[in-house]
């Protein structure tokens, strides 16, 4: 009874996902899928070195440092960076110090509640503070910026596949948009306000580039600023933002992990003591 | 221990017989995972699965349990709390990567596990119970995984949550009423995230239950091995301690290695990039896709592309889907073959591979995006799936030809590390 209703379920699931498949073949043969302008022209990022790469890659502070200032000087003009402190700067080699100073100094103030009236009001940030943002909410980003809200980019180097040399090609990649393209999809031009960069999901995006011009930030350690060189050093540093544990997270794996072939090793010794007599031939 | 040359407890510290005459504990211990318990004496490493499991639901309950203490279940702070949780708890990111990391490897020895039990044919009777259990925590673990995945509330969790209670809303006149009722709205939300977050962390402790039953129908017959054949006598068992004991040790330091090198080196690399995106209504992912140990039935449930007459295709998917795993309860009643393990059944072996490379290919389809080809190739692979058990299973045990059987299991160990005694060698052999 058992094996006939099965039998018969089985016969029907089979047989209807074969007349789907047959059905999705003729639609697949007669009307092939339209190729998308995205599927055609949408590139994978390029290929960048990193210090952190591999294993045992461990991040360059200098580095970390440039970005930093990248960040400060460019971007946080528009984007949030929510889920990092200032304190946490001191994970790039900043001291108390130095960390109160940036944030003393930094650009946007911190919201607060005045003391003495209650009112609403700012003040300089303090090292404990997170970053603030540089609008007050979501309607105020979007409207300051062609109706598009600019993204946290405390995570941005996790959220995205290939994070850090995402953000590398995505800031080196805006471009004119090919001729082959609109040739081929006139409908896809480029609508008025947005830019075309290939290494962006639907190749349109918002944000104008942001770094136009070799030395746009001065750095304090005499490296060249030029574009290629800033956008890595911003990819770094938002990979730092993203995870900033990744050196103690590999230095503890590889304790971890010698341990752990050790310990194996010996438990494989006691198991091949402890079955010796039952693996001989009687 | 239903074996009669178990060997039985005897408490030697006085403090040990004063306890085991109050509570037997020590001898439950004992006859369960000790010297009490006889194995057969040639299990090999696929046996190895069960206690890994195991392993892997403590590393759950450790790892969450302390993640529980720094989340907040809130849809306001749910994202925030995770990440604090990463950036400012002590060896926070270690829980949360072993976490996330630790689900992926539970459901890996699972599926060997699983896997282990169809080529053995280890569901048959007089284990049909042991099987029953097993995916009844199979099931358990779906859904807690499930909604694990929803806390962190990113995109991902947002959109998986939508998507999987929408299997609900499929369900003619009562699903609508039936997916609001889950969600305690008529979206994720608030009321969703506190009840997942309730749920999951319930869940686990259930399946501890329910292992504890799973672990005592197996000590009723005794565990099965990789010839099928029943143990015959003291000669063909070892006691579970010190031999078992010293073996998974072994396994669990492999699963353990291998684990340690995905979580301190990889721990992003099974999970969704969207999933570090705060959870956003307004923004739907260009691509839904569950977690990779859900993939072969998001194709199945894909798969289903058109309406059987009054049926939606979408119902059909849902019924599919549900029906690919509720199939595995029927089993033991489907497979009729006296004969137990797939290395004496020709026949079944071949079949059985071809099940696992289709699983694979389903499971490669589930998560590629719902496009051409990848649709075609999971209808076929999903028909053959069913084809398999349903039909192709009870085919092959009414009319395969069986290879012949050790009379024992001694004898087949004793066949394969070469018995200098040329006659049973040859009884062996035939």
């Amino acid at each position: 009874m058992v094996r006939i209703g099965a039998f018969l379920v089985g016969l029907f699931f089979a047989g209807w996902l074969l007349v789907s498949f047959l059905v999705g073949a003729v639609a697949y043969v007669t009307d092939p899928p339209a190729v998308t302008v995205e599927h055609e022209f949408h590139r994978d990022p390029k290929h960048v070195a990193f210090s952190f790469d591999g294993p045992f890659g461990k991040y360059d502070q200098a580095q970390l440092q440039r970005g930093f200032q990248v960040f400060k000087e460019v971007c946080s003009a528009c984007h949030s960076l929510k889920f990092v402190a200032f304190r946490d700067l001191k994970g790039i080699g900043y001291n108390e110090a130095e960390i109160k100073a940036i944030a003393k100094n930094w650009a946007i103030k911190t919201p607060d509640v005045d003391p003495k009236t209650g009112e609403m009001s700012t003040r300089a940030p303090i090292p404990a503070d997170y970053f603030p943002k540089p609008f007050a909410n979501n309607v105020a980003a979007a409207a300051a910026n062609n109706n598009a809200i600019p993204p946290d980019l405390s995570l941005m180097t996790k959220a995205r596949h290939h994070g850090s040399a995402y953000v590398y090609s995505l800031l080196t990649g805006f471009q004119a948009q090919p001729a082959e393209l609109l040739k081929e999809f006139p409908d896809a031009k480029t609508p008025e306000g947005l830019h075309y960069n290939p290494y962006f999901a639907n190749l349109n995006l918002a944000m104008a580039p942001p770094l136009t011009a070799d030395g746009q930030v001065t750095y304090g350690d005499g490296t060249k600023a030029t574009v290629d060189q800033m956008s890595q050093d911003i990819a770094a540093f938002l990979t730092w933002t993203a995870e900033p544990k990744l050196e103690n997270r590999r230095r503890a794996g590889l304790a971890t992990i010698f341990f752990l072939l050790i310990a194996t090793g010996l438990a494989y010794m006691a198991y091949q003591n402890i079955w010796a007599d039952k693996k001989k031939a009687a | 221990m239903s074996f009669p040359w178990a060997e039985q407890y005897t408490p030697k510290h006085p403090v040990m017989q004063w306890v085991d005459e109050k509570l037997p504990l020590p001898r439950l211990v004992y006859n369960a995972v000790g010297a009490g318990y006889p194995v057969p004496r040639n299990l090999n490493y696929f046996w190895n699965f069960g206690v890994l499991a195991g392993l892997a639901l403590v590393i759950q309950i450790v790892t969450g349990v302390i993640m529980a203490m720094h989340y907040g279940a809130n849809t306001l702070v749910a994202f925030g709390t995770v990440e604090q949780t990463m950036r400012d708890v002590n060896a926070g990111w270690l829980m949360r990567y072993a976490h996330a990391n630790g689900a992926s490897f539970f459901f890996i020895v699972v599926y060997l596990h699983i896997f282990r039990g169809l080529y053995f044919g280890s569901y048959k009777a007089p284990r049909e119970m042991v099987w029953l259990l097993g995916l009844v925590i199979f099931l358990l673990m779906m859904a807690t995984a499930f909604m694990g995945y929803v806390l962190p509330w990113g995109q991902m969790s947002y959109w998986g949550a939508k998507v999987i209670t929408g299997l609900f809303g499929a369900i003619p006149v009562v699903g609508e009423p039936i997916q609001t009722w889950l969600l305690g709205g008529f979206a994720p939300g608030n009321a969703s995230l506190n009840r997942f977050f309730s749920l999951h962390f319930l869940l686990p402790f259930v399946i501890a239950a329910v292992v504890i039953l799973h672990i005592w129908a197996l000590h009723i017959p005794g565990s099965s091995n990789p010839t099928g054949v029943e143990v015959k006598g003291p000669q063909d068992t070892v006691p579970f301690h010190p031999y078992y004991t010293a073996k998974d040790g072994f396994g669990a330091g492999i699963f353990l290695i291998l684990f340690a090198v995905l979580l301190f080196y990889a721990p992003n690399y099974l999970g969704h990039p969207d999933n570090y995106i705060e959870a956003n209504p307004l923004s739907t992912p260009a691509h839904i896709v569950p977690e990779w140990y859900f993939w072969p039935f998001y194709a199945i449930l894909r798969a289903f592309t058109v309406d059987f007459f009054f049926v939606p295709a979408k119902l059909l998917g849902v019924l599919a889907m549900f029906a690919s795993i509720l199939l595995l309860f029927f089993l033991p009643w489907l497979d009729t073959s006296a004969v137990r393990s797939g290395s004496y059944r020709p026949t079944f072996r071949k079949f059985f591979w071809i099940l696992i490379i289709d699983v694979l290919i389903l499971g490669y389809c589930g998560g590629a995006p719902a496009a051409e080809p990848y649709v075609m190739i999971s209808q076929i692979a999903a028909a053959y799936y069913f084809a398999h058990f349903l039909i192709i299973l009870p085919l092959i045990s009414r009319f395969e030809k069986p290879l012949p059987l050790p009379n024992s299991i001694t004898e087949a160990v004793l066949a394969k590390y070469g018995k200098t005694d040329g006659e049973t060698v040859a009884v062996a052999a035939e």
